[in-house]
């Protein structure tokens, strides 16, 4: 059932936009007062929630917040007054919402009312209480401080009891990892309690957008999270393509799936290496560090970039491959394969693997179902979706996408779903190489009018992957948004390590793997 | 358990020489000097602690690269540690956003003198994609002293060896 009819059906009013500016999502606006019961009555009948962003129109603020189901999206939009901007909260009905509605008050002052959790998320000391960064009439430069003071006095939840203590971890963390704090509490060794506080590498990604050429946004957007260049960019370029009413040539689209698929593989081998070297197995590391580094010289070899960065560009793809390139490629994807082979029953012999790896961290298929949990983290607990096989767009709209799942939601499952992924990955690579159409690279991109919005939903290596665009002015853009996985991943880590022993939090972690610089935006 | 070791025999060692760029032999010079230094100053040994300062993450996947197989950064004397206070080099990346500008600042008291600091990437280097803004103080320069920079976004492996060879 449509989600209008189910709001109508209980007195909701509800306006869809016909043509929807958004499609293939949908668009309806609802009146502010209806804003929490319309995600009360959406919940129940299995729309997963999203994302959601605000938008600075003057005198008022919009609020748009996107839900999807059987691969359908619909986005709810309502306006607030700008001078008191406040809206009932869809968090106590959504667990995804709660910290992105967070941001919403940092960055743009919007109170949500009947929010769980009023403390501030986003914004630690860089800016004040009063000040929004996110409207219009807020420089981009702000009005910094001489010396930015540190975050402290952040109400952290306590416990209390015979034998509890606390344990603040961070910002700066022991390895080579990206900055934010985690705060147990335990008894011995055992984790009552973990809560997350990050927000440190905000850089202010939303507001650099503003003003910028597609070009420029592609550029940003590849760097909104460096392991998922590809990923950004590619959704990014989707959301400007469809506020503009073009369409990247097939063989550029298969050329976007080539260059996402590879960073796919790449993130999977590293973490896979990774979680085996957080339970003291270096051997899996080294292997799968040096199938990691081959694969990267090859993105360089063939691509001109390690990691991938501006590879996609709007209206196409800045590379493309030879005769000589799918020879290349064919062959290191033969080579991988085998190599995989051959360690596949290296590790699932190595019964000390199999004891750190098997029960430790585990999200619940209910858990997961209730926070909407993305990529191979709702996979490794039941929870199927996946853009390329339930929404699929260009190119994987050409052949159905295998979903490895798993059931039991530990670090063993999400493991063994990255590795089974990664064989996905380079089946889909040959079938892309295989059918790759002949055709231009790019289509010349046209300026949309002012006020043009589009959104894009992509699978990255993490999971879904939402943006949206709205231009402005001069084919500007005006409002950029993206949601990246982690944002709705981080809270499943706090839920997963409940009960587990401290020494398991790094192999825990690592088998999330959030990005941190993703979510701060 | 026989498969594994046939695995780690079959791989063999992997180790490549330190990068020489062809059209740069004084970097050639630059790492006897360095090597020289390490094992005068350091005793053979350099102690670095990362910190990522507001990094889009894309330098750190590169900076972990230096000590996968092919490049073992470790057989140059260069070891990444857990602590400020154990590290001659802080290795910084990312424009300093505004939230990690006390923590940088303190980790960079944390560590002993002497010390140095290596500004790694764009970001670090000059602001890079994200500049100056309310949320950004760009480059590490302007938090901490900086006393060599590694430009690239991200610098290849190669370029972070060349680079913290260059320090001295
Ligand atoms: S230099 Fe490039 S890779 Fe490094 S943090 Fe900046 S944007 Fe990311």
């Amino acid at each position: 059932m449509h989600l209008a009819a189910v709001l109508q059906e209980q007195g909701i009013v509800v306006r869809p936009l016909q043509p929807s500016p958004l499609a293939p999502a949908e668009l309806l606006e609802i009146d502010a007062f209806d804003w929490g019961r319309a995600a009360e009555l959406a919940q129940p009948v299995g729309w997963r929630w999203v994302a959601a962003w605000a938008e600075d129109e003057g005198e008022r603020l919009s609020v748009s917040a996107c839900l999807e189901k059987h691969g359908g999206y619909t986005v709810l939009r309502t306006r607030v007054d700008s001078g008191h901007p406040a809206l009932p909260s869809q968090a106590a009905y959504y667990v995804a919402a709660d910290r992105p509605e967070r941001h919403m008050q940092d960055l743009f002052g919007i109170r949500f009312s009947g929010h769980p959790d009023g403390r501030r998320w986003t914004r630690h000391q860089a800016w004040g209480e009063g000040s929004f960064p996110l409207r219009k009439a807020y420089p981009l430069a702000g009005t910094p401080p001489e010396q930015t003071p540190p975050d402290s006095g952040y109400p952290f939840l306590k416990a209390q009891g015979h034998g509890v203590y606390e344990i603040p971890v961070g910002p700066v963390h022991a390895g080579i990892i990206e900055p934010g704090h985690f705060r147990f509490q335990a008894v011995g060794e055992m984790v009552l309690n973990l809560e997350e506080r990050l927000g440190y590498v905000h850089k202010g990604i939303e507001k650099l957008a503003e003003g910028r050429t597609p070009e420029a946004l592609a550029r940003l957007a590849g760097r909104v999270s460096g392991d998922t260049a590809v990923g950004h960019a590619f959704a990014a370029c989707q959301a400007m393509e469809r506020a503009a009413g073009i369409e990247a040539p097939a063989r550029a689209a298969f050329i976007r799936g080539i260059l996402a698929e590879r960073e796919r593989v790449a993130n999977h081998l590293w973490d896979l290496g990774a979680i085996c070297n957080d339970v003291g197995f270096a051997f899996a590391n080294y292997q799968f560090g040096r199938l990691r580094e081959l694969w990267l010289r090859d993105n360089l070899a063939l691509f001109g970039h390690r990691l991938l960065m501006d590879r996609v560009v709007p209206g196409g793809a800045a590379v493309d491959v030879d005769g000589e390139g799918i020879k290349r490629m064919r062959a290191s994807i033969a080579f991988l394969r085998r190599e995989l082979d051959e360690l596949l029953p290296i590790l699932d012999a190595n019964s000390s693997l199999e004891d750190r790896l098997l029960g430790a961290g585990v999200l619940s298929a209910e858990d997961a179902a209730a926070l909407g949990a993305l990529g191979f983290v709702g996979r490794a607990s039941g929870q199927r979706f996946d853009v390329r096989h339930d929404a699929p767009y260009a190119p994987y709209d050409r052949f159905p996408v295998k979903v490895p799942l798993e059931e039991q939601g530990d670090v063993a499952s999400r493991f063994w779903v990255r590795y089974k992924e990664i064989r996905v990955a380079l089946r889909l690579l040959e079938r892309l190489l295989e059918e790759l159409p002949a055709g231009a690279l790019t289509v010349p991109w046209q300026a949309p009018p002012a006020g043009a919005e589009g959104l894009g939903m992509v699978e990255g290596w993490r999971g879904e992957i939402l943006c949206f665009v709205r231009f402005g002015a001069d084919g500007a853009i005006g409002r950029y948004y993206p949601r990246d996985p982690s944002t709705v991943n981080w809270p499943a880590l706090e839920k997963l390590i409940h009960g587990n022993i401290v020494p398991d939090f790094p192999v825990c972690n690592k088998s999330v793997n959030g990005s941190y610089s993703g979510q701060d935006l | 358990m026989l498969s594994l070791y046939r695995k780690i025999f079959t791989t063999g060692v992997l180790t490549e020489d330190v990068p020489r760029p062809p059209l740069e032999p004084e970097v050639e010079a630059v790492g006897v000097q360095l090597k020289a230094a390490i094992d005068r100053r350091f005793a053979g040994s350099l102690a670095i602690r990362q910190v990522d300062a507001g990094s889009c993450n894309g330098c750190e996947l590169e900076i972990h690269a230096l000590n996968n197989v092919y490049y073992d950064i470790e057989r140059f004397g260069v070891h990444f540690v857990a602590s400020p206070r154990h590290a001659d080099v802080l290795l910084v990346t990312g424009p300093v956003s505004r939230h990690m500008e006390a923590a940088l600042r303190r980790t960079y008291e944390a560590a002993a003198d002497p010390k140095w600091v290596i500004a790694a990437g764009d970001c670090a280097a000059c602001g890079g994609e994200f500049g100056v803004s309310y949320a950004s103080c760009g480059a590490v320069s302007n938090v901490i002293p900086v006393h060599a920079v590694i430009p690239g976004c991200p610098p290849a492996p190669a370029e972070l060896l060349r680079g913290i060879l260059g320090l001295f």
